[in-house]
């Protein structure tokens, strides 16, 4: 007990919860955006896998990590814009584009890396490239502070201005607006001129750039290689974590970090002679029990704000 | 008389054209013998007695998995554990098959009854979750599909593994438990009388009963059902036990019927190919049968090209995928369906 304590307060501990945290906020700041426009990106899972296995073919044959991270990042736009085209044009039900965009990544991209390096498991025939860390001068030298925040790779500091610029196009800019309106209300917003269909469209195209720099981040970050079906469902945990941060930038941060650190103790975990297989289902339970404490809470409110009505009124 | 249902059929045979259009085109760019590839693939399937039994004997499990689909989305419920459930009642009925002693008709009824009431009792989780607080249960189910997968393989390596075998599998089944093969030359097992069976009886819950008009009407509009007086909360937990007792019945049959050991590793896909099915069936029971045999035509045709030719089978899920959009696009022909209304209408003016 001592030993779990130990680990659980160690740097190198709150160190790899931000690791492993960076895949799960992209995504959840994936499905806050298009969320807030009325839409729920469930292909985030799929636009990961796509994204991450670009970023390792174009890295390989470039030799340049950073043009892998900028294919990867078109590769994630096109699929959703591919998502948008079928569901805002021709009204395919949103769900079950997701659905059909997660089982196009999954086949497609053991599909695309056989043809590519004769290999269906991985592509570590593939020389690619790895995005690098950055050590942050001065603060890398703060006891405690520094192990923690500094040596990240380049992603994980990027997710993190992420969600400072969210915050800030979706208070303080006019499309940030218009993607609120729209999902309030889109019959209101277009009565005002707003044109709901551009807007939703644009908003998945954002959803599909941080779905792309998470699955860039798994590729070529988090791991070296890519490997079928790598995200192993990050994408629907970041799906969970937004729902569980309440539709808001910093909730959505604060639920990212906390299932982060599910994940990061599962790895952690692994000292102790506890089955791997029961200790690999702690990120997906700890999601389970947070959808669940979320929903509980929601109804909950709902009857107090009923209860407060009626007493108004009597 | 143009009906909307005939039109329906259509536009899902349109899909499936552009669909076998798409896997030409991939075929093409990919192989060097194009027109010999698509051949295998297209009529390699029924090419001999043994390559038809693999496509129905395919089809078994994704009708049960189809058909639990069904269920769900025709309550507006879009949950995805079948995976899962398929799956972990796997593990249950092998671990009857292993060590239960019973003669030869009880023994696989005890297994796979025991694997489909894991089934219903494990889907009821998220239904409970999704009808007491309206957990979304796309998400919560897909973790339960992982955490089963966790627990089941745990139980695999730890409880059930065979360290005799060369695989990483359980110990043998015994003989009593295994279903019996039904046609000579194939492996078409009990399974398909079963599955036929379970068809036919949701689609007599479905249409004939009130609890199936109750099922329908919260699937249209839950709001609309919960004013006419049905309770939606014990509805959609219902359906959640059906759809398990069917996916944990699929899984059960599947390793009763298919192996002599369980050896599944990871999850075996028929749980997302059940939704698969389901929109091909257009949620209807009946039609499962043929969503089904189509999947299973198709996967068995990609299977065979990708042993006998330049093209791997993987491709086959992008033209799932396409599938998937094109069938759930209302938009999609849809200035056809309108022209045929307004030709209609002139006439009749």
């Amino acid at each position: 007990m001592n030993n779990f304590v130990h680990i659980l307060f160690s740097t190198d501990f709150a160190f790899s919860v931000l690791r492993v945290m960076t895949p799960i906020l992209f995504a959840a700041l994936g499905a806050l955006i298009s969320n807030k426009a009325g839409i729920v990106n469930i292909g985030l899972e799929g636009t990961m896998l796509v994204s991450a296995l670009t970023g390792v073919i174009v890295s390989a044959y470039t030799g340049s990590a950073w043009l892998g991270l900028l294919l990867a990042i078109v590769a994630g736009v096109l699929i959703a814009a591919l998502l948008g085209f079928f569901t805002l044009k021709f009204k395919t039900h949103i769900i079950l584009g997701g659905i059909a965009v997660n089982m196009f990544a999954s086949g497609g991209t053991v599909f695309i890396l056989y043809l590519v390096s004769g290999d269906k498991g991985a592509s570590t025939s593939l020389k690619s490239g790895v995005l690098p860390s950055i050590h942050i001068p001065i603060l890398q030298d703060i006891p405690v502070l520094g192990p923690i925040l500094s040596g990240h790779n380049v992603l994980t500091y990027v997710s993190l201005l992420c969600v400072a610029g969210l915050y800030y196009m979706l208070a303080k800019t006019p499309l940030g607006l218009q993607i609120r309106s729209v999902g309030e209300n889109p019959q209101a917003a277009q009565s005002v001129g707003v044109r709901v269909n551009r807007v939703q469209f644009i908003s998945l195209l954002i959803s599909g750039f941080f779905a792309a720099l998470g699955g860039a981040y798994m590729s070529m970050g988090y791991l070296s290689l890519f490997t079928r079906d790598m995200t192993a469902g990050r994408g629907w945990i970041g799906i969970a974590a937004e729902a569980v941060g309440r539709s808001t930038t910093i909730g959505t941060f604060l639920s990212s970090m906390l299932f982060g650190a599910a994940d990061a103790l599962a790895n952690a975990l692994q000292v102790f002679k506890i089955p791997a297989e029961l200790v690999g289902t702690t990120p997906y339970v700890v999601t389970v029990i947070g959808l669940v404490v979320y929903a509980v809470t929601e109804v909950k409110m709902k009857k107090r704000k009923l209860t407060k009505s009626k007493e108004k009124r009597a | 008389m143009f009906k909307a249902s005939q039109f329906e059929k259509i536009r899902t045979v349109a899909v499936i054209l552009i669909s076998l259009l798409l896997t030409f085109f991939i075929i093409a760019i990919f192989s060097k013998d194009p027109l010999g590839t698509i051949l295998i693939f297209l009529f390699e399937p029924i090419n001999s007695l043994s390559h038809i039994g693999n496509v129905i004997e395919m089809s078994i499990p994704l009708m049960f998995t189809g058909l639990s689909v069904v269920l769900l989305f025709r309550t507006n419920l879009f949950n995805l554990g079948a995976e899962g459930l398929f799956y972990f009642s796997g593990i249950v009925a092998s671990t009857i098959a292993i060590h239960a002693t019973l003669n030869s008709w009880l023994h696989p009824g005890v297994a796979i009854l025991a694997g489909a009431l894991t089934g219903a009792v494990l889907s009821a989780i998220p239904g409970y979750f999704k009808a007491k607080w309206n957990v979304n249960e796309l998400v919560s189910s897909l973790m339960f599909n992982s955490i089963l997968f966790g627990v089941g393989l745990y139980l695999l390596n730890y409880k059930l593994r065979d360290t005799q075998a060369f695989i990483n599998a359980s110990y043998k089944f015994q003989k009593t438990a295994l279903l019996d093969n039904i046609i000579p030359g194939t492996r078409i097992h009990t399974g398909l009388i079963i599955a036929l069976l379970c068809i036919f009886a949701v689609y007599y819950y479905m249409y004939k009963t009130k609890w199936g008009y109750e099922l329908r009407m919260t699937g249209s509009n839950r709001s609309f059902a919960e004013y006419s007086g049905i309770n939606t909360t014990k509805v959609i937990i219902t359906v959640h036990l059906l759809a398990g007792f069917l996916a944990g019945m699929g899984g059960s049959v599947e390793v009763l019927g298919m192996y002599s050991r369980f050896q599944w590793t990871s999850l075996p896909g028929y749980g997302m190919d059940g939704a698969l099915v389901a929109l091909l069936a257009k949620n209807n029971p009946l039609s499962v049968i043929g969503a089904a045999l189509f999947l299973a035509y198709i996967r068995i045709g990609a299977d065979l090209m990708a042993r006998m030719s330049d093209v791997p089978a993987e491709m086959i899920s992008i033209v799932q995928a396409v599938i998937i959009l094109l069938i759930s696009a209302e938009q999609f022909l849809k200035f056809w369906k309108t022209r045929m209304l307004l030709k209609e209408a002139g006439v009749r003016e």
